[in-house]
């Protein structure tokens, strides 16, 4: 096996890559199993499968896998007029691997309809809706170079509302669990069609890697046997043994510096002592999710780019999309032990695309069968809501410890996963007071749901209803629908487009505004599809390492 | 504090249950983690308390002992909760300690105002205990089901600080310093073991294997 080489920081290597994640795992390996110098700057640590545990305190509370509430702070507020509060408004996977090791590994694809919608539907009031510059068949290849590489268990054609696809699944899918039995039969009485979940989790083991051992801690939680096929247990792996590609970990990239000519000669990173250094790169990819990458770009803006790098359309940031959907908890007689295992075992897909004359608004979505809540979350971690308890139930004492008791194994969580409609004010900005522990502006969000989600939200939850009504549990409860002000999916944030006035990026990935800048990560998507982002953001990626690695072959960077 | 097995069950059936290419692929990785769980372990629970007195601990066993009571069923005392939050103290809550220093005297001050001549909860029974405890109630906690990290829990309250450590001590994995001997997992009915297998529950173990609607519709 080749060594990771150490490059100087004054090495111009071909590619920095900054993030690791869904989408800078895979640049890292395509770009240097085709050649190039690679160097990977991640802001978090380099953990391996031995330094995964099912400690809940650790991971859910000291935020040991996650960006950190007190290092890294944040603001939100709903609209441009309010003035942002601190809360934590998401989380990102903040190692190497990034959001691709903590993630549930919830693996759809996105439909034909997810990039062509404005031109089905329309102009939708209040909503930047636009066509991406590629569409489904483009991204086809790219999809299945995925699923075959990391290694996706699924069952191809199980669905009826699946998109076209060249290959079927590599593996079959994981075994079903009790809760995705209860919500099959009653989907299926309904006339509605429940597959099984596709998930980017092993159900047949593969060189070096077991398949899932059903521990139950997936969501969250780094895995143990390298089942789940994060990039750090698949790609980043390959990209190493080229021996051209260094993963640089606890590197906090803080701008992005450039030439008198307006070409990007570098990143600047804070290593683990806070001491700057400048790695020299002919290029640069940013892939620090839809969060940090147009932090990055506005925190590089200069004299040359006063309004951020890459921002002449003034959209770096904007147009912030992270899907809604709304949950239920339902409680049966028998034990489903739902603990066990991976979390999703069941999906539907009948919503994904609804006629939005009948319905009166744009969007869709997708329900799936679950049970995502490890002991501590169930019944404590979770701010104001208890997430396992019924609404009502007493906090402390005899009564809830008979709940607590009574509960756990006896019930599971339907949720909804739908569209978010890009909206410009919904966005990434630098807070103009609050500083990260490095001294940086912290991140300020704004976020107010479009009235479509809301109304989307709505008929999910209606779904929903139904279901339980057919599933007939002993007991059952809803999260009411309302406007989000956290979230896990960070999309949009620099967009993809033909037209440099209305988008960020181009349909290779590359920065309108900067040659040698390419971004890709969930801020590159124009829509948000209806959930489960992850597998678009990976295969977006390997379609752009083709398209920089064409480019760079013919010296058009 | 008891060492771990569950850890040591699921290195051994790791390798029968498992291809060897995989297991000897992995071993040293395993033993690696098994090795670090079982450190922590070892140093889950120390003997003496190392940020509580002795009387505060008597104070904060008492009051994890109203939040999950002991009954025909183990409870947080038998759980050795009181160590789990000693130790949490010292690392992961320390921003905490402020909220025992402080809010045990007050806690101590509400006793003495309730049952004048009794200075400690501890020494109150059990009815009395509640009561107390009862007087800090927010019935704005109450009713409300949100899906988990839309913020940071709330701090600062002496209860509900002592509340939450208590139930991620009964509950937390024993391999890190709390839930001593599982008795926390065996109240809810979570099984001790480190990986399972299907069925998994009563509603999937008949489950005949999956069937497209079509085949279905063929047969009736």
């Amino acid at each position: 096996m080749a060594e990771q080489p150490r490059y100087k920081t004054t090495d111009e290597v071909d590619f920095v890559i900054i993030g690791s994640g869904a989408a800078g795992g895979v640049l890292a390996k395509e770009l240097s199993a085709n050649g190039f110098r690679v160097v990977v700057l991640e802001q978090g640590p380099y953990l391996t499968e031995a330094d995964f545990t099912h400690n809940e305190v650790e991971i859910l509370k000291r935020c040991q896998l996650t960006n950190h509430p007190e290092l890294q702070p944040t603001t939100f507020r709903k609209t441009p007029q309010d003035k942002a509060k601190r809360h934590r408004g998401f989380v990102y996977g903040r190692m190497v691997g990034g959001s691709s090791v903590h993630f549930t590994a919830n693996y759809w694809r996105f439909h034909e309809i997810d990039f062509i919608e404005r031109s089905k539907v329309g102009p939708v009031p209040g909503a930047a809706l636009a066509d991406w510059p590629i569409t489904y068949p483009d991204l086809e290849p790219y999809y299945t170079k995925v699923e075959w590489e990391i290694g996706v268990s699924g069952l191809a054609g199980a669905s009826p509302f699946d998109p076209p696809r060249s290959k079927p699944y590599p593996m079959p899918p994981l075994p079903v669990k009790s809760s995705g039995v209860i919500f099959e039969r009653a989907a299926r009485k309904l006339g509605w069609h429940p597959f099984p979940a596709p998930m980017a989790i092993l159900s047949q083991p593969r060189p070096g890697r077991s398949a899932c051992v059903q521990c139950g801690f997936c969501e969250s939680f780094g895995c143990e046997v390298g089942a789940k096929s994060s990039t750090l247990a698949t790609v980043i792996r390959t990209a190493e043994k080229t021996g051209r590609c260094e993963i640089r970990p606890n590197c906090y990239v803080h701008r992005i510096e450039i030439n008198a000519n307006g070409r990007v000669i570098g990143a600047a990173y804070f290593d683990k002592n806070r001491v700057t250094h400048l790695q020299k790169a002919k290029a640069v990819v940013v892939c620090a999710n839809g969060a940090e990458t147009p932090r990055l770009l506005l925190l590089s803006a200069s004299k040359q780019f006063p309004g951020g790098l890459a921002n002449s359309s003034g959209l770096v940031g904007k147009y912030l999309m992270m899907n809604s959907g709304p949950s239920a908890i339902a409680v049966f007689e028998h034990p489903l032990n739902d603990y066990k295992g991976y979390c999703v075992s069941r999906v539907l897909h009948d919503f994904h695309e609804l006629d939005y004359r009948k319905v009166g608004f744009c969007g869709g979505g997708g329900l799936d069968a679950r049970f995502d809540l490890t002991p501590i979350e169930f019944f404590v971690l979770n701010t104001n809501g208890y997430a396992g308890l019924p609404p009502g139930t007493p906090l402390w004492g005899k009564k809830f410890k008979n709940t607590m008791a009574h509960i756990y194994t006896r019930c599971m969580e339907i949720v909804g996963h739908g569209t978010s409609l890009p909206v410009e004010s919904n966005s990434f900005s630098l807070d103009p007071d609050l500083k990260d522990a490095w001294g940086l502006p912290a991140l300020r969000m704004t976020y107010r749901d479009h009235p479509d989600d809301l109304k989307l939200g709505t008929f999910l939850h209606d779904r929903i209803m139904e279901l339980l009504d057919v599933m007939n549990p002993v007991q059952k409860w809803a999260s009411p629908v309302e406007e989000q002000d956290f979230a896990y999916h960070l999309l949009g944030t620099c967009r993809m487009g033909n037209d440099p006035k209305t988008s960020v990026i181009n349909a290779d990935h590359r920065a309108h505004d900067v040659k040698n800048l390419f971004l890709c990560d969930g801020s590159s998507l124009v829509t948000s599809g209806r959930g489960q982002p992850t597998l678009t953001i990976s295969a977006l990626a390997y379609r752009a390492a083709d398209r920089i690695t064409n480019l760079a072959r013919r010296s058009e960077i | 504090m008891n060492e771990s097995l569950s850890r040591r069950h699921f290195l051994s059936r790791g390798i029968t249950g498992f291809s060897a290419v995989w297991a000897s692929a992995h071993w040293p990785a395993l033993v690696a983690a098994a090795t670090h769980a079982h450190q922590a372990a070892k140093s889950a629970a120390p003997p003496k308390f190392e940020f509580f007195t002795t009387d505060e601990a008597r104070e904060v066993e008492a009051l994890a002992a109203r939040i999950i009571p002991s009954d025909d069923t183990p409870g947080a005392s038998e759980a050795g909760v009181v160590y789990f939050i000693d130790r949490g103290l010292t690392t992961f809550a320390v921003a905490d300690q402020k909220t025992y220093r402080e809010g045990l005297p007050e806690l101590q001050a509400r006793v003495t105002e309730m049952f004048p001549g009794v200075s400690k909860f501890s020494a109150l029974t059990p009815d009395q205990q509640d009561e107390v405890l009862h007087s800090f109630d927010d019935p704005s906690q109450q009713g409300q089901s949100q899906r988990r990290f839309q913020s940071r829990p709330g701090a600062g309250n002496l209860f509900e600080t002592v509340r939450q450590h208590t139930i991620m001590g009964f509950l937390i994995d024993p391999d890190f310093g709390g839930n001593r001997d599982g008795v926390g997992w065996k109240v809810i009915g979570r099984e001790r073991e480190h990986m399972f297998k299907p069925p998994f529950g009563y509603y999937d173990k008949d489950y005949p294997g999956w069937e497209a609607v079509a085949k279905e519709a063929e047969k009736k």
